[in-house]
Order: structure tokens, then sequence, then C-alpha cells
């Protein structure tokens, strides 16, 4: 694992057609904050026909809600959520243009089809690991939903966030191909 | 009769919650360790190896080892003796939590109704407590903050008699099969066999306030712990479930008697950050 791809937001349909199962990332600008609650209260004004908040397209999502930052810290705690509780809402928000998502864990089918229809990759980081991850963060401002709490929408400014390319934009699952490799049939 | 005060239980269920967070327990330290040495797979190498660096990270830092700092559940066994003065013991507790979650900076993870006003209570109470009565005259306080990804993975189901010790076996590693990648492995696998559907769910979930490892006393479920172990793990879901070897570091089994016509089992799954503190009072 010596080639770390290094990569800047927002995304481009190239960056992401490069990026493939298996390849490790570091990624440096601006990623936004969303999970359960905010992903509801979005949705909810797709359907109603509103303007978000923020412009999601090109942008990726980080599914997680950091612990309150300590004085002098730019942020908490902040590893990634898992990402399956968001499979309901993810394929609207590649409509909107997202183009990649970080969270932990397996996604539906549902989901991967919409990464493949609408070229989005899926970024795994180290579940548990969040104060590791926190050196990562520079800048953290609540953009959205402020009285959602540790739920708000926040924009974060990143340097170098390691993660995983779990799923690509064709399909490929590491999530799959990793587990066949090491399963032991008797 | 002796006396303990509110403010001595609100003390030490606010210092664990805290402690809880930041600091994780050797027993579990220890196994995620020899995970490293033990796991083949690049990506599940990777990821165990992040994690032990985190959790040095969070010790040092006093910084919470990952941002789900759960929803607290304690199990408190009041020595029958014992009288609790200045106030009651769910309210002392509760206070606890409201303090350690508030000075810890440990995130708030509580809303105030399942279903029609999700709304977070803003100081992560209240706690999920269990209270037991025991002979003696001390408080016994176990604090285990749960995240919700391993919660959300738990399972229950309730078993024919006849389906034996093989259906027992095979509703487990169902269990842990479909759980995946989702509960942050490699996991500690709880189990709660027997008594009614209620109570195997808490033997399960009291199954991980056990040592992490710390074997069964009876070495027929010691065995059987042994065996579901080796078998969760060539499931090959591997560290976070990217592929490996290690997608379990122990398995723990609690039993009860249970009825002529039924044969409960539960399995409550724990993350790597298995956080649990005790104190007696």
């Amino acid at each position: 694992m010596t080639n770390i791809k290094k990569i800047t937001t927002p995304l481009t349909d190239e960056v992401v057609k490069g990026l493939k199962a298996g390849d490790q990332v570091s990624i440096s600008g601006v990623i936004y904050t969303a999970r359960d609650a905010a992903h509801k209260l979005l949705t909810e004004a797709i359907q109603a026909g509103e303007e978000l908040p923020v412009d999601f397209n090109n942008q990726i999502i980080y599914y997680a809600g950091p612990t309150p930052a300590k004085p002098g810290k730019v942020i908490g705690s902040c590893g990634p959520t898992t990402s399956g509780r968001m499979d309901a809402y993810s394929p609207l928000m590649m409509e909107q243009g997202l183009k990649g998502m970080i969270g932990k864990g397996p996604r539906s089918k549902e989901v991967v089809e919409a990464m493949i229809a609408n070229h989005v990759v899926y970024f795994a980081a180290i579940g548990g690991a969040a104060a590791l991850i926190a050196d990562s963060v520079k800048e953290a401002e609540v953009v959205a939903f402020d009285e959602l709490g540790p739920e708000a929408i926040r924009r974060l400014v990143v340097e170098d966030y390691p993660c995983i390319v779990a799923i690509d934009s064709e399909g490929h699952n590491l999530y799959e191909l990793g587990v066949q490799q090491y399963k032991i049939v008797d | 009769m002796r006396e303990i005060t509110v403010e001595q239980i609100t003390e030490a269920v606010k210092r664990m919650s805290i402690e809880a967070a930041c600091d994780l327990p050797e027993d579990v330290e220890k196994l995620l360790k020899e995970a490293v040495a033990t796991e083949e797979s690049q990506f599940g190498k990777y990821s165990l190896e992040k994690i032990v660096k985190n959790v040095e990270l969070a010790r040092a830092e006093h910084a919470p080892m990952c941002q789900d700092t759960g929803i607290v559940i304690v199990f408190a066994e009041v020595g029958q003796d014992a009288r609790i003065v200045g106030g009651s013991l769910n309210d002392a507790i509760n206070e606890g939590v409201r303090q350690g979650y508030q000075e810890g900076y440990l995130r708030k993870s509580v809303v105030r109704d399942p279903v029609l006003d999700r709304k977070n209570t803003g100081d992560n109470t209240p706690a999920v407590i269990y209270t037991e009565l025991v002979p003696g005259d001390k408080i016994k306080i176990q604090v285990l903050p749960k995240g919700a990804g391993s919660e959300n993975m738990g399972a229950l189901k309730m078993l024919k008699p006849a389906e034996g010790l093989e259906g027992v076996k095979d509703f487990i590693i169902k269990a842990v099969t479909q759980a995946g990648g989702n509960p942050c492995p490699p996991v500690i696998v709880g189990v709660g066999i027997g008594g009614t559907m209620d109570k195997s769910t808490l033997l399960a979930k009291k199954a991980l306030a056990r040592q992490a490892g710390q074997p069964h006393p009876n070495p027929k479920y010691q065995a059987l712990e042994e065996e579901l172990l080796v078998e969760i793990n060539k499931l090959g879901i591997g560290p976070q479930g990217f592929g490996g070897k290690v997608t379990a570091l122990a398995v723990h089994i609690e039993t009860y008697p249970t009825h002529i016509a039924t044969m409960p089992v539960s399995v409550c799954l724990n993350c790597h950050a298995a956080r649990h503190k005790e104190a007696i009072l």
C-alpha cells in the first residue's frame, strides 16, 4: 500500500473514473458531513422542490457526526458512521450531482447501481479510528441544520484525509472481493 | 446499613463515562494487538494497525477513540444491605452521564422519542439502566457506552428445542454473517441463550461486560465459545469488512434455564472499541 492516490475536491468524472476498488487515497479540500437526520431533511427538501442549503454538485458527503471540539481544537473525534443507513437516501443525492461518499461498511445493490449510473465513488474510512482521523480536519463549520447538533451539516476542510476506495464507479466492490478471498469453506 | 450517597454514584458514573470513551481497556487492546499479528489481508492489517494507533492516540490526548460515544448502558448490582442516600439511584446515574458527556466533550447521541419525535435530548440521557438486588452492602456499577453501528446488528430468534445445538450455532453464525462489515469488526460477539425472549437479549448484552476473551466457567460452553470463534473467523469478513482472518476477537456466551418448550438465542455485537468500565462503591 505504498501508492497513495492524492485527490482534491470538488471531484471530476475523470478523477472518479481513475479510482479503483482497493486504491488507497488521500483527500484534500472541502467535504460535507451529513448523516441520518440531515439526509432525511435534504430528501424532504428535494421532494418539495426547495433549494438545498449546500450545492452538492461534484462534492463529497462524509457520513459523520463528530464529538464536540475541545477548546483550541478544530473538531472532536470524527470517524465515519455506518453508510448502510443512508442507502435509502443516496441515489437521490447522486441525482443532485454528488460524486463521492465517505463512510464505513457495505452499500445496497440500489446504491451501487446508482453509483454506476452517475459515476460516483464510495470511500471507506476506518470506523472507530476517530481520534486519528480528526488530525486531517483543518477547518470545520456548521453550514446547515444547526438544530441537529452532532447531525448538523458541517463544511470540513481536510488535508490528506486517509481512506480506501471501497466501491468504484464501475461497481467493483472491495467488501465482496475481500470477503470472497478470505472465506474458508470446510 | 452502609450508606452510599448519590454524589458518590454520580461521580463514579461521570468518571467512567469519560474514561470509557477515551481509554480502551487493556483486555481489548491486547486482543487487537494479537489480531495485528494474525491478520494476513492487506487491508485488514492496515485497518488493525490504524485502530491500535488510534487507541494509543485517544488515551494520550484524552480524546474519544470513536465519535460514537454511545448510549450508556449501566448494570448496577445493589447490595441489599446498602442504603442510597440523598436521592434516587436512576437520577444519580443520569446526572453522572449528563456531567460526563458535557465535561468530557463526548457526543450526545440520544433522542427523546424513538419514532415520533427524534429530537436530541442534548445531554446523552437517559441511560439504559439495569438494576439487580444482590447480597452485601456495596454497589457495583458497570458502564458500557454502546455505539449504534454494532447495536443495530443485534439479532434474536426463538428456536425450537428440536433445533438443538446445531440450530444455536447456525443462528449465531448467520447473525455475524448478516452483520458483515457494518458493526466495525473485529467484533466481540455476545450471546445469550435461554430464559425468555427478553432475558436472552439481556444476557447477550451482559456477556459484553465480561473481560474480553475471558472464557465461560463451564468447560462445555468454553469449548463452544472457542469453536464459534474459529467458525466466525472463517467467514472472511475481516477487519472493517475488507476481507481477512480476524472477524471477531472473542465470543462470550451467557446462559439461563428456560421453559420446556423454548430455546431463545440472542446475539449482541460489540465493535472493536469495546468500551467497558466498572467501579465498586
